[in-house]
């Protein structure tokens, strides 16, 4: 599973990160931010005139010795990232996409909440709780 | 080897697939130069089994002399030794030396092929018409080749070959040639198809036995790769590197299932220690080293994904895709890091370090040896990955081997670098004359310190100028800030700072507070290094406000803070300011009162809330914040002035003096602040007169936030370390808010503020500094705007009524209101009111004062009461002085006295007629006032105030309740007065006593009243009608002066009865007495008894003079002498206004009447009644004829209608000539008809002009008198009008 995930908003400020407790934070935080080149690059050379029927998935943004980055970007260019440890083998290609699904999902809630001003960073349990579902439990 | 490097074709194999030859040597050599060279030119299609797309293929192939050691023998499975077409060169053509030779040599190639059971043969006859020629008994041509068809291919004729003169340029011979090539070629993709697939198909179930106990994988590589070889040879690179993909994916497999606890035996080799680490090598077509070791099964990991790669590179290479090489690449160093952690192999540390850094480059080199600069430029995104990999890499070696270190390495860090030289081996002969190879690199960076420095800075640089180029700016500035780390722990902050800082600007710029937090405290170290002591504390005070921090760094910084502001300032030293956004949030500020608009010299007070972000308590020495001061709006401002702004309003509209500042969220500030709200306002327009809207609007507060560009504002409103505010300079003369002595503890903080309203104006405020020792905290604007007014009034004296009119003649209630305004009202300050005898000033004894005090500003209401002061009021001659109590400025005084407006005796300039007219100045004052208007009455009070030197002179109306009419009545010769009073106020009266007197009192008139009642009440809007009768001995004068009057009094449910008082009204009557009497008869028709519709009846008018004119009237009543007898003319017009009737015939004339008593004219007429019923009289109108003569007199009363009506007497045409002859001849009217009438004949002559008589002067006996008229007998129709 992931040992972080982030949601950063179109203007490039984190929403909500929350990586594995026990690790270094800061490092999945430079991880994350840097991770943003690649999305940026990604999208843009998605090009404009396939903005309409664009795959949201970006796949791997890059991969580290340790980490593997995957990145997904929504219509309104809110980005999820997803870091993976490299050695966690078991994950393919099909399970990432779907934990960037569930997380769309659960963002769409969230987004949908009357409650929620939207640019604020993201203090709904409900997502929280569908995140750490996610993410590697640490021991 | 090295030669060739700058080559990629270099490195295609050598290798071609065999074909051997037997027969005729010497014949085969004379043909293979143009064979060789004929056999790839065209391409062959090869079609393939396991539904592979089928392929172009251009064949080439490597000729050879059979032997019988080249057939494979049994269980060899080396493809690339493989003969895959064994031919048999003959040009026989002899039957005989056929028979002799050539078969048995042919028969004996066909065993030994039919011994190694290849089947892939040809056998090819030449023939050569020069041979031919020689023999003359020869057999026709095809006989050999039928004999050879015959002998050895049963069934397979195609097996045989026939090559016409292959030496000669004739067409025949290249179609022999043509159709020889492609047969070879057929024959060898057919040999190739089945031998390749019988190897698959070997291969493969090889593969399938990979779980059986024995299996090795190395043994199963060397097959698979033997495949690999032969689609290289075949040029076929693409299914080439597909065969290497397949064994690493298989070896991938096998490592991850290790991992997953299902180890295969074949692995040991593969977790023995790593030994070596001298990385990738890249510059051979096929490292045979490596391939020995894995074909030996002594490989260890590296070495065979090393080994792996290196094919794949090569082959990728062929492709053309060297930017697939990188990807792999990076991919492949990523991996075997992994693998090797997984399958737990120990490695020495920084072996694998090394490894990758090697590799990491030799994968550069190598694509830098295949591509020229620009693409190289062009593709930065693929390669800027291996250089960040390779940097990184070499500086976590600079770190192992104490080569960053300040005092450079110690004995064990030489101790770990040698072991690790040791593992790099010697270098590689292909790179031993290259400078700059990988391996000279490494050894050279980690020889020394300085060459470490040179090559780590070198591909720092490069790999941030990389990332420059294609963009990715975060990366950069993450490879920047590692530079930065370096530059620190080489003691070098001031090259830091730079890259310190441009990281920093784009954390903050995109809000990710971690980094934000990690790269500041960096920065905190790298400027106390460089002492930039301002900056530092800037940033110490940013790190003690930051929420990331634990509470023991927060402090610690702090602290920094707080002891540099402890130390006693050098001489040279100035204060220090910093940013307050780091130091405090302002969270509110809230006015009392809080409408934030105060008079001056009152007290406004300022409670400002502080979240103070400083982990501990900070005493600040001072906390003030400086006002702008302006005169605008401000001091000439009322009180009730309508300030469409209210100050006290924030942007979230609350009206109770709070304003509210905007905060940022702590975790993103900047990133939230990128999109600040918009901030409307509501806006009125009102016009200032009476405060009806012009126009109302909305107004974006904002807007210079919203619409500023975005790039420059990030560096300049968050404040960044370095980045001061510009305006620190406090300039000390400026008014302030000031507090003292204020010790600001963690979190909310609540700070008094008393404001300076020394001045009228309004004050905003600009700037907060805090200062705590030698610091100063300022914030440099304060946003949304706050500010104050102070307003500075004029003392105003109003006087209102306390109903809703004043009413003359009754004593009225005024209320005195003073506002004092900026003046006091010192003891023995007194209003002196000047005396007008119209209204005299009613003083009770117990008048009293109100004072209130006016807290609120411009709101009425929340006046405070202040008590009640006793009023003393002196009265002399001339002046009212009223003694004001002391009061306050900007406070109320108010008090209330009763004044009285007399009712001037006279109708106020009223012509005793004409009441009603519009002469008389009035007004409706309400609705209910609109029919009967209510005479007013302007009193001008002159009143000195003492705050001014001049008088004030305020107007009072006064109404008048009361409304007289008066009217003459006659009955024949008697008279009677009447008089009409009317309530015209709202309340109601008592009136009594209503006398009636001349003015000039004469013996001869007696006026006897009829009125019964001593009292009665009048409520308003209601008349009362006395009646007086009048009675006189001798002559009446003719002119009557009288004046009546009545005693009035209001009831009042409230007050006690008061006193009455009188109301006077003063008329004139003239002309009273009747001069003539008009006396009708109708008779009816003769015969008749009655008179009837529709029938003439005559009307009998006579005029009868009752009494001589008197002087006056004589004067006024033109008479004529005409043959000694006094006449006068008159004329008459019988007029019926209802229709009731018909004149028939003349209805008008002109009558003289004798000057004398008693003396009666007669006229006849005819009238026809038009109803039935009793029918009123028709009118008949008497007036004064005046010639024309008369009619340049100028009456001086002469009426507007009158002259209309002699207007309207012109176009009737009368002849003046004509009619005063008739009378004189007949004495009688005689009708003149208007039609007859000339206008030239009146043109230029004098207009005669009628007269009214004065109502009184003419009584009229046929006044209400009617007449019965039957319905006419003949009709039909019956006609009933009711009315």
């Amino acid at each position: 599973m992931a040992v972080c995930i982030a949601v950063i908003a179109k203007e490039n400020y984190p929403l909500y990160i929350r990586s594995v407790p026990t690790q270094n934070e800061l490092k999945f935080h430079y991880t994350v931010h840097t991770s943003l080149d690649v999305v940026e690059e990604k999208i843009s050379a998605v090009g404009k005139a396939m903005a309409d029927q664009r795959e949201l998935y970006l796949g791997l943004l890059y991969p580290t010795e340790d980490y593997k980055v995957y990145g997904y970007v929504t219509n309104s260019k809110v980005k999820f990232v997803i870091v993976v440890d490299s050695s966690n083998t078991s994950l393919r290609d099909n399970e990432i996409r779907s934990m960037f699904r569930k997380l769309h999902n659960s963002f769409t809630d969230v987004m949908c909440n009357p409650f929620y001003n939207p640019g604020d960073t993201i203090q709904s349990k409900a997502f929280d709780g569908m995140v750490s579902a996610m993410m590697v439990q640490a021991s | 080897m090295e030669a060739h490097e700058e080559k990629p074709i270099i490195y295609t194999m050598e290798n071609k697939p065999i074909v051997t030859c037997a027969g005729d040597q010497s014949l085969f050599t004379s043909l293979y130069t143009s064979l060789a060279q004929q056999l790839p030119k065209e391409p062959m299609e090869w079609r393939r089994s396991y539904g592979r797309a089928p392929k172009m293929i251009h064949l080439e192939a490597n000729f050879v002399q059979f032997k019988e050691e080249l057939l494979p023998k049994d269980g060899n499975k080396a493809l690339l030794t493989f003969p895959f077409l064994h031919i048999y060169w003959t040009d026989c053509c002899d039957t005989e030396v056929y028979k002799a030779s050539v078969k048995e040599d042919m028969q004996r190639w066909q065993n030994i092929l039919r011994l190694h059971s290849s089947v892939d043969w040809l056998i090819v006859v030449v023939e050569s018409d020069a041979k031919k020629k020689n023999k003359t008994n020869i057999l026709p041509r095809t006989s050999i080749v039928d004999k050879i068809r015959n002998d050895f291919c049963n069934k397979q004729s195609d097996r045989c070959v026939v090559l016409s003169d292959p030496l000669k340029e004739s067409s025949r011979s290249q179609e022999s040639w043509s159709s020889f090539l492609t047969k070879l070629r057929t024959l060898l993709l057919m040999s190739f198809t089945k031998n390749l697939g019988r190897f698959e198909d070997d291969m493969r179930t090889l593969r399938e036995k990979r779980t059986e106990p024995g299996w090795s994988f190395c043994d199963y590589f060397m097959v698979q790769e033997e495949l690999a070889f032969v689609f290289e040879m075949l040029q076929q690179f693409e299914d080439a590197l597909v065969q290497y993909d397949e064994l690493d994916a298989l070896f991938t497999q096998y490592v991850l299932n290790f991992g997953a606890g299902d180890g295969a035996n074949w692995l040991g080799s593969f977790c023995a220690p790593v030994r070596s680490w001298n990385g990738l090598l890249l510059r051979r077509p096929i490292d045979m080293e490596k391939r020995e070791l894995i074909q030996r099964g002594e490989a260890s990991l590296l070495d065979l994904r090393s080994y792996l790669f290196s094919r794949q590179c090569t082959l990728l290479i062929f492709l053309q895709r060297p930017w697939e090489v990188t990807l792999r690449a990076l991919e492949l160093l990523h991996n075997c890091v992994q693998e090797l952690r997984l399958l737990e192999v120990s490695v020495v540390p920084g072996a694998l370090d090394c490894w990758v850094f090697l590799s990491c480059l030799e994968v550069l080199h190598r694509i830098e040896g295949c591509c020229d600069r620009s693409q190289l430029e062009a593709n930065c995104s693929h390669t800027v990955g291996l250089w960040t990999y390779a940097t990184e890499k070499l500086k976590s070696l600079g770190y192992l081997c104490g080569l960053v270190a300040e005092n450079g390495p110690t004995s064990e860090d030489l101790n770990r670098t040698v072991d690790l030289l040791a593992g790099l081996g010697t270098e590689r002969p292909e790179t031993v004359n290259s400078m700059q190879s990988p391996y000279k690199k490494l050894k050279e960076a980690l020889s020394s310190v300085e060459a470490f420095e040179k090559h780590y800075l070198e591909l720092s640089h490069a790999a941030v100028e990389m990332y420059r180029a294609i963009g990715r700016m975060r990366s950069a500035r993450l490879v920047g800030k590692s530079l930065a780390e370096f530059y620190m722990r080489k003691g070098d902050p001031e090259r830091a700072e730079g890259f310190l800082e441009e990281s920093l600007r784009l954390y903050v710029a995109e809000g990710w507070s971690l980094q934000v937090t990690h790269t500041r405290k960096q920065m905190a170290e790298c400027q106390k290094l460089l002492r930039q002591t301002d900056d530092y504390l800037q940033t110490s005070a940013l790190l003690a406000g930051d929420a990331n921090l634990n509470q023991e760094e927060r402090t610690h910084f702090c602290q920094e803070i707080l002891s540099f502001a402890s130390q006693p300032p050098g001489p040279s030293d100035q204060t220090v300011a910093l940013s307050m956004a780091a130091f405090a949030q302002l969270r509110q500020l809230q006015f009392s009162p809080p409408g934030a608009v105060v008079h001056v010299g009152a007290a406004l007070q300022l409670e400002l809330r502080v979240r103070c972000l400083m982990p501990v308590a900070v005493h600040v020495g001072q906390l003030a914040a400086t006002l702008h001061f302006s005169l605008e709006q401000g001091g000439a401002r009322g009180r009730a002035g309508s300030s469409q702004r209210r100050p006290g309003q924030g942007p979230q509209g609350q009206g109770d003096g709070v304003v509210l500042f905007p905060q940022g969220s702590p975790l993103s500030g900047a990133g939230c602040s990128l999109t600040p709200a918009l901030e409307l306002y509501e806006m009125q327009d009102r016009s200032p007169s009476d405060s009806s809207l012009n126009s109302a609007g909305v107004v974006c507060k904002n807007v210079h936030l919203l619409l500023r560009r975005h790039d420059s504002n990030a560096s300049l409103d968050t404040p960044t370390a370095g980045v001061l505010p510009a305006a620190v300079a406090v300039d000390d003369g400026a008014q302030m808010l000031r507090a003292r002595d204020v010790t600001l503890q963690p979190g909310d903080n609540s700070i008094l503020f008393t404001a300076p309203t020394g001045e009228p104006g309004s004050y905003t405020l600009r700037q907060l500094c805090g200062s705590v020792g030698r610091v100063q905290f300022v914030q440099s604007h304060i946003y949304p705007v706050v500010q104050y007014e102070v307003y500075s009034q004029e003392p105003q004296l109003t006087i209102e009524p306390l109903s809703d009119n004043l009413l003359a003649g009754i004593p009225q209630r005024v209320k005195f209101t003073i506002a004092t305004g900026h003046y006091s009202i010192k003891k023995g300050d007194a209003l002196q009111l000047s005396n007008t005898d119209s209204m005299p000033i009613l003083h009770s004894s117990r008048c009293s004062a109100t004072i209130l005090s006016s807290t609120g500003g411009q709101l009425p209401s929340p006046h405070e009461h202040m008590g009640e002061r006793a009023l003393s009021i002196q009265s002399s001659e001339k002046v009212t002085s009223i003694s004001l109590p002391p009061t306050p400025p900007y406070h109320t005084l108010e008090f209330q006295l009763e004044v009285l407006c007399h009712i001037p005796p006279a109708p106020l300039k009223l012509d005793s007629e004409r009441l009603t007219n519009g002469e008389v100045r009035h007004r409706s004052k309400s609705r209910s006032h609109a029919d009967s208007a209510m005479i007013h009455i302007d009193q001008k009070v002159s009143i000195d105030c003492p705050w001014s030197i001049y008088s004030t002179l305020i107007s009072l109306t006064f109404y008048v309740p009361f409304k007289a009419k008066h009217t003459l009545l006659s009955a024949g010769r008697r008279k009677y007065i009447q008089v009409c009073l009317q309530n015209v106020s709202d309340s109601n009266f008592h009136l009594a006593d209503p006398v009636l007197v001349e003015r000039q009192p004469t013996t001869t008139v007696e006026l006897l009243s009829l009125n019964a009642k001593r009292q009665q009440l009048v409520c308003s809007q209601q008349s009362l009608f006395c009646l007086w009768e009048m009675r006189w001995a001798k002559d009446l004068p003719p002119c009557l002066q009288c004046e009546f009057s009545a005693s009035f009094v209001p009831i009042s449910a409230l007050d006690p009865p008061a006193a009455f008082k009188t109301y006077r009204y003063e008329f004139q009557l003239d002309r009273v007495s009747t001069l003539y009497s008009v006396k009708a008869e109708i008779c009816p028709a003769s015969g008749d008894k009655h008179c009837r519709t529709g029938t003439l009846c005559g009307l009998e008018v006579s005029i009868t003079r009752q009494a001589e004119p008197s002087e006056t009237e004589g004067e006024e009543e033109e008479s004529t002498e005409i043959e000694g007898l006094k006449t006068t003319k008159l004329m008459y017009e019988v007029v019926d206004n209802s229709s009731n009737w018909a004149v028939c015939g003349k209805s008008s004339g002109v009558v003289s009447m004798p000057v004398a008593p008693s003396a009666t004219h007669r006229v006849q007429m005819e009238v026809m009644p038009l109803f039935a019923g009793h029918l009123p009289f028709p009118n008949i109108k008497v007036f004064k004829y005046l010639p024309h003569s008369a009619a340049q007199v100028i009456q001086p009363d002469t009426d507007s209608c009158l002259e209309n009506d002699n207007l309207s007497l012109l176009d009737k045409g009368l002849d003046d000539q004509g009619d005063t002859a008739s009378i004189r001849s007949r004495g009688s009217v005689h009708s003149v008809g208007s039609g007859e009438q000339q206008r030239e004949q009146q043109r230029g002559l004098p207009m005669p002009r009628l007269e009214p008589f004065s109502p009184g002067q003419v009584f009229n006996w046929t006044q209400g008198r009617q007449v019965l008229v039957l319905p006419a007998t003949d009709d039909h129709v019956m006609e009933v009008n009711v009315t």
